[in-house]
């Protein structure tokens, strides 16, 4: 019996310090590759590590599925928005030909770009699905720009690593790594079924991230940075989810 | 009622009433360690799964068909319950609190946590005897008099007979495959059809399933019929008596009595 128990404890104490150093040696790899999320902290920080990093190794590049223009909504639903502000509405009498976005951070050309300066560079579009985390979904037609491109067009330094891009709305701002900001889906997104975006939609200028839940698509943008580092924003979890208690990777 | 009784009496409760029987008890070994492990694990992650669909459920409380669906058009069905958002008209006059963001993180981690012990078990049955031994059916319970003799007593509430509480009945090796089988790799691929980022790498995922609204909708009703499993079993356990099932299931060991004579006699007294 004790030799039994004394056995079975050495096999668990190994088993265990095994365990333990693996997990470190993976934390380290993790981190390596760009695999762990900035609201790695805390009780579900092992889920979302495992979340993030498991879909990053799996679906790297993949395109978002894109729908026939049959199966675009009849009505896009326009979710409840923040409270507009004034300079909003003063934005948005005037034709939102003041708007702007300025692109910083670790970027060659610091930029501030107008919606007509956006609309110059070639557009793409793209029938995709917006999904809630709260479980309803459309499908739209989104026109803009690729991301990509503006990065490139600002020229994007070698040690970035994410890209933070900030609403009009001071309490929504979100952030993404360069696999999705480069990615070819990412959109500056400026117009919806053949139309200018309704500012319901997000319009004069939304984030467009179909391979993320649609927080993550932020409306009214009107600031990008681009950093190495997401712990210098607000309080250090990479985006204004997790301070409310959401994830910062919506890809689930 | 001899039934509430077999809460206290150990299994199979043939308490001899007749003076000639002679009754001894034994604790014998049930359940493996891994069974065991597994087993306690799965439960946890069920009721952290089910907590926080719930609470995810109550944001939209409106299910469809197809790829997509919200408030606009048209759902296949609405449950009666309240929200936790204002979006859904539930003629309730208030609006439940939001615990989506909590309730997400648990519901991944918990997944996840069930995926690896589900994998752990999986293996391991296939590898120590446990699917051959206890959960395929045996040829002989698969004919039709055994079929009908097992359904007949389980309808009838009958206690498991002494050879029946050492092992699965036809009906128990069926559902426990079907769980393992079929509901649980279904609530995990109607689960992952609703992940964009998954779908955009694997996107027969979701159109297997009708599309991502159909994807959740499915979620829900396998969610549903897991529930009601674990709502059947916990029944059983409670009729095929809780504290040695428990301690069974805890342990590993199993008290058994075993009775030398005035068995029959016992066994048809009780269920009077």
């Amino acid at each position: 019996m004790t030799d039994l128990s004394r056995r079975k404890l050495i096999i668990g104490g190994l088993a265990a310090t095994a365990g333990v150093a693996g997990l470190g040696v993976a934390t380290r790899i993790a981190q390596k590759y760009g695999l762990v999320p900035p609201d790695h902290g805390g009780l579900y920080g092992v889920g979302e590590t495992l979340t993030y990093a498991s879909q990053r190794l799996l679906i790297r590049h993949s395109l978002a599925r894109e729908f026939s223009r049959s199966q675009i909504s009849k009505r896009p639903f326009p979710n409840e928005m923040p409270p507009l502000t004034d300079a909003f509405k003063r934005l948005q009498a005037a034709g939102f030909t003041d708007w702007r976005v300025t692109v910083d951070g670790m970027v060659d050309h610091r930029s501030s770009f107008s919606l007509a300066q956006l609309k110059s560079y070639p557009y793409r579009s793209q029938i995709t699905q917006l999904a809630c985390e709260e479980g309803w979904s459309y499908i739209a037609e989104w026109i803009g720009v690729p991301l990509s491109h503006v990065l490139d067009v600002v020229g994007v330094q070698p040690q970035a690593r994410y890209v933070v891009y900030f609403s009009i709305d001071p309490d929504w701002w979100e952030s993404i790594d360069m696999a999705d900001a480069m990615h070819p889906q990412t959109f500056l997104a400026y117009g919806m079924n053949g139309s200018d975006l309704p500012v319901g939609n997000g319009g004069p200028l939304r984030l467009r991230l179909p391979r993320q839940l649609g927080y993550k698509s932020v409306k009214f943008i009107t600031h990008l940075t681009v950093t190495d580092n997401l712990k210098k924003f607000g309080a250090g979890l990479g985006s204004a989810a997790p301070e409310g208690g959401y994830a910062w990777y919506a890809g689930i | 009622m001899a039934r509430m009784e077999s809460a206290h009496v150990p299994l199979p409760a043939c308490v001899p009433t007749s003076a000639s029987a002679v009754a001894t008890t034994t604790a014998t070994p049930r359940h493996s360690t891994l069974v065991r492990v597994t087993h306690w694990i799965t439960t946890l992650c069920f009721f952290a799964l089910l907590i926080s669909g719930f609470e995810i459920v109550i944001s939209h409380p409106r299910f469809y068909w197809g790829e997509t669906g919200n408030v606009l058009t048209q759902p296949l069905f609405q449950l009666p319950i309240p929200s936790s958002r204002n979006l859904v008209q539930t003629g309730y006059g208030y609006v439940l609190p939001d615990q989506n963001g909590w309730s997400r993180y648990l519901h991944f981690q918990a997944a996840w946590v069930a995926v690896f012990t589900g994998l752990l078990y999986v293996i391991a049955m296939a590898f120590s005897g446990h699917l051959r031994k206890d959960l395929l059916p045996h040829k002989a319970d698969l004919s039709w008099r055994s079929c009908s003799t097992t359904i007949a007593n389980h309808l009838r509430f009958a206690r498991p007979s002494e050879e029946e509480a050492w092992s699965y009945n036809l009906l128990q090796r069926l559902s426990y495959l079907f769980v393992i089988f079929v509901l649980f790799p279904l609530v995990i691929w109607s689960g992952l059809a609703m992940s964009l980022a998954f779908v955009s790498a694997f996107p027969l995922t979701v159109t297997l399933l009708g599309g991502e609204q159909s994807a959740r909708t499915i979620h829900f009703f396998v969610s549903l019929f897991l529930l009601l499993f674990v709502l059947v079993h916990v029944v059983m356990i409670f009729l095929a008596g809780f504290r040695n099932r428990m301690r069974a299931m805890i342990t590993g060991r199993a008290i058994t009595t075993q009775t030398i004579t005035g068995e029959s006699a016992a066994y048809k007294e009780e269920r009077i």
